[in-house]
């Protein structure tokens, strides 16, 4: 097998060499053509979530553009982008989707929409059209089986790894599982879909582990909030758990946790209610709450220091406020840049096309042969700011784990320097059995992975 | 001239009835069928059909809805993405648990369930008028999706809380690619614009009419209020289940109860304000006004500035550009874009020669 490896490869050699000095005599303009691979970008920077919208895809836009200017693109292929407006809204993402999927002859391989509406229309037009949907913590959770989604991605942490893993820290925090008997712990939740999402894990957890879970839906857009905290401080919660969205819902929490003087050690946001722009608004209020994070802020890594000098030094900076590089959102973006850059390279290798552009099925390939050592990592200037994790053909979720961060006032500041992990295997059997339903119920044949 | 009625006679009652009296008329709307059954299934892009013609068409079908209810009977309604839900869900319920349903049935039983439902809520407007009867469906919108998020039936337990549409099939065949979706939403909207338009000038028609402009006196001729109201109620909730229906099945794919909320609604009745109270066609024009127009602004600023200015300052003007296009529509034409359609026929019929 080596051997034919080998063979091939002296051969492409040849054909290489032959093909360089045919070029060489004829005079051609093909090759003053740049190389470039295009990605379609649908953010949204107007509307009431424009605060994360800017920050996630200015970051995604600053790795991009460090990557061309560090390294002028990966191994020679320049990458390049187009923008479109979603507001956030699930007519107006399906459009961008269109638009962007194709521009001249160039074709978008990967759509990071950040925003579930948007996720959930499009979800039935990927695999036709050969994108890779990566919905970075949000979503359906159970697209993290690769075999039924093979175009979808749960990459990183879906919402029941991450249920799984703030129960996990909040077990240590009380001393052990033993402990959680008894103890009453409310989900206080936008009444939605996304809301909801989380309940088959910590039901689950309930029951296994012996706790009592109240749950307490907030009505849209959850800034009215005071019967609910009524009823928290009735049944004496130990622990709130707040999975709320937008800055509204959740500094309105924090504030009526203030008021009937419920500890805000004591409560856990998931990381829609975890940035900077959700906490602010409470003020003095927020010292103290914890929040869950899949990357946490700061600007500590070697990374987002060079991307400062190289990008924003050059005046090529994406945010308008240069102040919020290293926040929470914009970490974030970065983070889900390095995953396209790091597909596109893993898919050049694989499909053998070293400084070539890639179409959608090399594309994907690349993406789940994600593999994100902690070598890696620190090769990237990441240590600390992803968990190392592999994806797989069945696994398109990855880490599962979570960082826990704690508002000072001023700042987010992890207070896990390792990760806590998730109850991986509980949380896939549950994606297993939900995806299988899935596929019963559109008649999809799950397709084989290698063992 | 391009107008001219003269040399155009009716001699009969049958011509005088017609729905298109006017020869020009007739060719026309030959020549819109034509175009839009044959030529855009044949030459428009996956993008025109996907992003803009198939959405534009449901949206047209829902706002048609909200205009027999508003604009015909007078009943002021804030519940249309309520009933849109109603229909999207049935629509998949009937899918799922009935074997071999066809498509076609389960998209009519869609529209009645949704009718049903409106018929339920329109009970109040039996007794309140105007803005009151607003805040009453309000409570249908935001009742009927409360019950689809909370009741996990309605999803078959989906975890995620979504459906996702079955395949449509009709006849064996799957109608799954682009062109073949749009002849579908263009088939559906086309026959049912077609009844409302002859519901709106029938009897039906007029006595909506006659109960929008005067209730009371509309009762002392004999009109019947509870049925009439009651049936523009369920007659618009069926477009509007329908249009749901083809949202989830023909459009979206996959939809979760909170993409039909009140802003949705207040969409639809922007529609039909900046389209035309109480016309068929303000119906489509509107709805592309407020669907289409964004996305003309969007994409014509992204061709003339590109990168050089700020993607968020982009995005902001666009927004504000489309605000203040709404107010200039509204001063110089509050009847709505179907009475500038009007108005500019009756210029063509002096054409050249005004007086």
């Amino acid at each position: 097998m080596r051997m034919n490896l080998s063979i091939s490869k002296t051969l492409r050699g040849l054909i290489a060499a032959t093909v360089v000095a045919a070029t060489a005599l004829i005079p051609t303009v093909s090759f003053a053509q740049a190389k470039e691979q295009y990605f379609g970008i649908p953010s949204y920077r107007v509307g009431p979530f424009a605060a994360g919208g800017t920050g996630f895809f200015g970051g995604i836009i600053d790795y991009l553009q460090y990557v061309n200017m560090k390294e002028g693109g990966v191994r020679g292929v320049k990458l390049t982008w187009a923008e479109c407006e979603t507001e956030y809204n699930a007519a107006r993402g399906v459009e961008c989707y269109q638009r962007l999927l194709k521009k001249g002859n160039q074709q978008m391989h990967i759509f990071e929409p950040l925003a579930t509406p948007i996720a959930y229309g499009v979800l039935n037009r990927v695999d036709d059209d050969k994108v890779i949907l990566t919905q970075y913590g949000y979503g359906r959770s159970d697209a993290a089986d690769g075999t039924v989604f093979p175009w979808v991605f749960a990459t990183m942490t879906s919402y029941w790894s991450q249920a799984s893993g703030i129960m996990n820290w909040m077990s240590t925090k009380e001393g052990g599982i033993a402990n959680m008997k008894g103890k009453k712990i409310a989900h206080l939740h936008l009444d939605s879909a996304f809301g909801r999402e989380p309940l088959p894990v910590l039901r689950r957890l309930a029951k296994d582990w012996g706790f009592e879970l109240i749950e307490i839906p907030v009505a849209s857009p959850g800034i009215e909030q005071q019967a609910q905290w009524l009823r928290i401080r009735q049944e004496r919660a130990d622990w709130v758990i707040l999975w709320g969205f937008g800055a509204g819902m959740n500094s309105t929490a924090i504030t009526s946790a203030a008021r009937i003087n419920f500890p805000r050690e004591k409560m856990v946001g998931v990381w829609w209610a975890g940035s900077e722009e959700d906490v602010i608004p409470a003020g003095e209020a927020a010292k103290g709450y914890f929040a869950a994070a899949n990357v946490p802020n700061g600007k500590n890594f070697p990374l987002v220091q060079d991307i400062e000098k190289v990008v924003y030094g050059a005046g090529k900076g994406n945010l308008s406020d240069p102040k919020r590089i290293g926040s929470i959102y914009w970490n974030r973006g970065v983070t889900a840049g390095i995953f396209w850059v790091e597909a596109m390279r893993n898919g050049q290798v694989f499909a053998n096309k070293r400084g070539q552009v890639l179409n959608g099925d090399e594309m994907r390939a690349g993406f789940e042969g994600l593999n994100l050592t902690p070598a890696r990592l620190k090769e990237l200037g990441i240590e600390g700011m992803l968990p190392s994790f592999r994806l797989t053909c069945r696994d398109h979720e990855g880490s599962g784990q979570i960082k826990m961060i704690q508002w000072d006032g001023t700042k987010w500041n992890s207070v896990t320097p390792d990760w806590i992990s998730s109850d991986k295997k509980m949380v896939r059997a549950m994606v297993e059995e939900s995806a299988a339903k899935y596929a019963a119920e559109q008649r999809i044949i799950p397709r084989v992975c290698p063992a | 001239m391009i107008y001219r009625e003269s040399g155009q006679f009716r001699t009969t009652y049958n011509q005088d009835t017609q729905i298109f009296p006017l020869r020009q008329d007739r060719f026309a709307m030959i020549a819109l069928l034509a175009v839009g059954l044959v030529v855009i299934p044949l030459v428009a892009s996956d993008y025109w059909l996907k992003a803009l013609l198939i959405p534009w068409l449901i949206f047209s079908l829902v706002a048609l809805g909200q205009n027999i209810l508003t604009g015909y009977a007078g009943q002021l309604s804030l519940g249309s993405a309520g009933f849109m839900a109603v229909g999207a869900f049935a629509c998949y319920n009937f899918m799922l648990r009935i074997d071999g349903m066809p498509f076609l049935v389960a998209l009519v039983l869609s529209g009645i369930s949704a009718a049903v439902v409106g018929m339920a809520f329109g009970l109040p407007s039996l007794r309140i008028r105007g803005l009151y009867l607003a805040v009453a469906t309000l409570a249908a919108q935001f009742f009927i999706v409360w019950a689809l998020d909370k009741f996990g039936w309605f999803k078959n337990f989906d975890p995620s809380g979504v459906i996702t549409a079955q395949p449509m099939i009709i006849l064996g065949n799957v109608f799954d690619t682009a062109q073949e979706k749009y002849l579908i939403v263009a088939v559906v909207v086309g026959v049912l614009a077609l009844l409302a338009k002859n519901m709106a000038r029938g009897s039906t028609g007029r006595a909506w009419m006659a109960v929008r402009d005067m209730d009371v006196a509309a009762e002392v001729m004999g009109l019947p209020l509870v049925r009439t109201k009651l049936l523009a109620f369920a007659i618009s909730s069926f477009y509007c289940g329908v249009g749901g229906a083809l949202f989830a099945f023909a459009y979206l794919g996959t939809v979760e109860p909170s993409a039909f909320t009140i802003d949705l609604s207040f969409r639809i009745l922007f529609m039909i304000i900046i389209g035309g109270i109480g016309t068929i066609l303000g119906s489509f024009l509107g709805a592309a006004f407020i669907l289409l127009l964004p996305i003309l602004l969007s994409v014509v600023f992204h061709l003339i500035f590109g990168n050089a200015i700020s993607a968020s300052v982009i995005s902001s003007v666009e927004l504000i550009i489309f605000g203040v296009l709404i107010i200039a529509f509204l001063i110089y034409e509050p009847h709505g874009m179907a009475r500038m359609w009007q108005i500019v026929k009756e210029k063509l019929r002096l054409w050249p020669f005004p007086h």
